[in-house]
């Protein structure tokens, strides 16, 4: 399956800050084909780092993050299901972001590009869903801030959400979430290089935002799955740590890929998104929504704990609304739900074939 | 001694409290499974009755079976799990060969006719006359067909008969709109306390 990332210009979107961006690009993937009466399109939306680029492979001979997932046969079965991926809003893969040329001034954005929110991602979405005439999605689907959007889909547009699968995710950071993130922007800010925004035709802050990435990689793992992979081991031709030396590839790695910039302006989407509204319960904001959940947590995932998937699915039971929820057991922390392939695939495919069923008889 | 007068009932997945269950539930009903297992009565009533189908289920393993088969249901504890919902939230719950195994089953029948309009319980009968003779000639805890499990290695917690169910009915005040008793597959229709296998009780509030 090859696949090509497409592009597509809105004259404009109105943030939820008031704020009109214009124009706004969106770069996409599609896999599988769309039905007659639209009615089995699947929107898959990308965790933090992540693009457009979920399944099958690419020019360059990569592989799509969720490519374990996506596919004939797979959990989002494409022989079946119309599935699509965009590139968040705010991202640099594609999709408008603090490196893109500000038309206004013919310079990049930077530090000039206004807040966004992960409301605004999800606006996005839709203004892309509408252009393919898709009105109801048989599902959102997505991990960890992917899983924010899916909830945000299903309380935002009610009825063009079908049944929604968020994974691994919350309705809101925590203090500990938000801590990590912060720790992350302030490597990046700290950076000489960063120059305030302003790196682009210079050096970029590489020394920062690998730190950052470091960070992250640290929260993704689990301190069973960092001793089963690295242990004490170290390295025979300069005597540093395996796990020293893994976070540093992965730190420098993500230097060539991503942009500093907008890992300062996600990372912010994440941490200021909460469901409801700075409202304690999450009861009154559930009950707008009219979707079928499939919700799943992690036992090792520290980053993304049970509880705040179980505030969700309790809350759901309020007003008893129809959900599934089920915490997989695993030792890989975050990355299980790009990592257990299996389990997450038979719950999904039963739970999308039962979803057909539902739609089919509205 | 088996009952051989009665009916046989419809048996499904083997089991005859499914097979009543199965036609007890007006279809469109919204239905909870409390203890769901693997959610193939969930799974069946879905298909064949257009049921909204919701289950509970404590081991992983089962849960992930019933997710599969598009049953929503989820990790719970059937002592705890019902507080979240709200009133009459459901047309029936299910407690399928279970209230012998909870701690507190009392409570839990009041939370279930709290959610429930109605309330569909089967057990295994502690009564019946295999378990008294088991108990009586062997002087030691009943291991029978009905209850295979040696003493320290029981789930059942609570060994209640067919009559205690009804006293206890009694006492609450609630309804029993219907009673089944089985001995196998076929129904018993005289001395259910010594001749029925299992009883299934629908129970509503008056």
């Amino acid at each position: 399956m090859v696949a090509t990332t497409h592009s597509k210009q809105f004259e404009s979107i109105e943030l939820e800050s008031g704020v009109v961006l214009s124009p706004v690009n969106v770069a996409y993937e599609t896999y599988g084909t769309l039905n007659a009466d639209k009615s089995n399109a699947i929107l898959v939306t990308h965790a933090f780092s992540g693009d457009a680029h979920a399944a099958g492979v690419d020019a360059e001979g990569q592989k799509g993050w969720w490519d374990n997932q996506i596919g004939p046969g797979k959990g989002f079965d494409t022989d079946k299901y119309f599935v699509i991926c965009s590139n968040v809003l705010g991202g640099c893969k594609g999709s408008t972001g603090p490196s893109s040329i500000n038309p206004a001034t013919g310079e990049r954005y930077a530090m000039t590009f206004p807040v966004i929110t992960i409301g605004d991602m999800v606006t996005l979405q839709k203004m892309l869903m509408d252009s393919f005439g898709i009105t109801r999605l048989l599902s959102v689907a997505g991990g960890s801030m992917g899983g924010m959007q899916v909830l945000e889909w299903a309380v935002r547009f009610p009825e063009a959400v079908a049944s929604a699968i968020p994974i691994a995710s919350t309705a809101r950071h925590s203090a500990q979430q938000i801590a990590f993130n912060e720790v992350a922007r302030q490597a990046i800010m700290a950076d000489p290089d960063w120059a305030d925004g302003n790196y682009y035709d210079k050096k970029p802050p590489g020394r920062g935002l690998s730190v950052a990435r470091m960070v992250g990689h640290i929260t993704y793992m689990s301190d069973e799955s960092m001793r089963q992979k690295f242990g004490r081991r170290q390295r025979e031709e300069n005597g540093i740590f395996e796990v020293e030396s893994y976070l540093r590839y992965r730190g420098s790695q993500f230097v060539d890929r991503f942009d500093a910039n907008s890992y300062l302006y996600i990372t912010k989407a994440m941490d200021m998104f909460d469901l409801a509204n700075g409202a304690q319960s999450l009861v009154p904001v559930l009950a707008k929504s009219r979707t079928r959940y499939l919700i799943i947590s992690f036992t090792s995932d520290w980053l993304y704990p049970s509880y705040q998937s179980l505030e969700i699915v309790s809350a759901l039971r309020r007003r008893n609304q129809d959900v599934a929820y089920i915490e997989l057991t695993s030792n890989y922390g975050h990355d299980a739900f790009l990592v257990e392939v299996d389990e997450q695939t038979e719950l999904i495919r039963g739970f999308l074939a039962r979803t057909m069923k539902e739609v089919a008889k509205r | 001694m088996k009952g051989e007068n009665g009916p046989l009932v419809h048996e499904l997945f083997g089991r005859g409290d499914y097979g009543l269950i199965s036609e007890i539930v007006e279809p469109g009903s919204c239905v909870l499974d409390l203890g769901c297992g693997e959610g193939e009565l969930l799974a069946w009533l879905a298909e064949h009755k257009d049921v909204d189908a919701r289950g509970v289920e404590i081991s992983p393993a089962k849960l992930q079976k019933a997710i599969a088969k598009g049953v929503s249901a989820y990790q719970g504890d059937i002592e705890t799990c019902l507080a979240d919902y709200p009133d009459k939230a459901f047309d029936y719950v299910l407690l399928s060969q279970t209230l012998q195994e909870i701690r507190y089953p009392l409570q839990v029948m009041k939370d279930i006719l709290r959610v429930s309009r109605r309330a569909i319980v089967a057990f295994p009968n502690f009564g019946h006359f295999s378990v008294r003779l088991a108990h009586l000639f062997n002087g030691r805890a009943p291991k029978t067909k009905l209850f295979p499990y040696d003493w320290y290695d029981s789930p059942n917690i609570h060994f209640l008969t067919v009559d205690d169910f009804e006293i206890l009915a009694a006492r609450q005040n609630w309804q029993v709109e219907r009673r089944y008793f089985l001995s196998g597959t076929r129904e018993v229709k005289s001395f259910p306390n010594l001749m029925a296998e299992v009883a299934v009780f629908v129970v509503s509030n008056r």
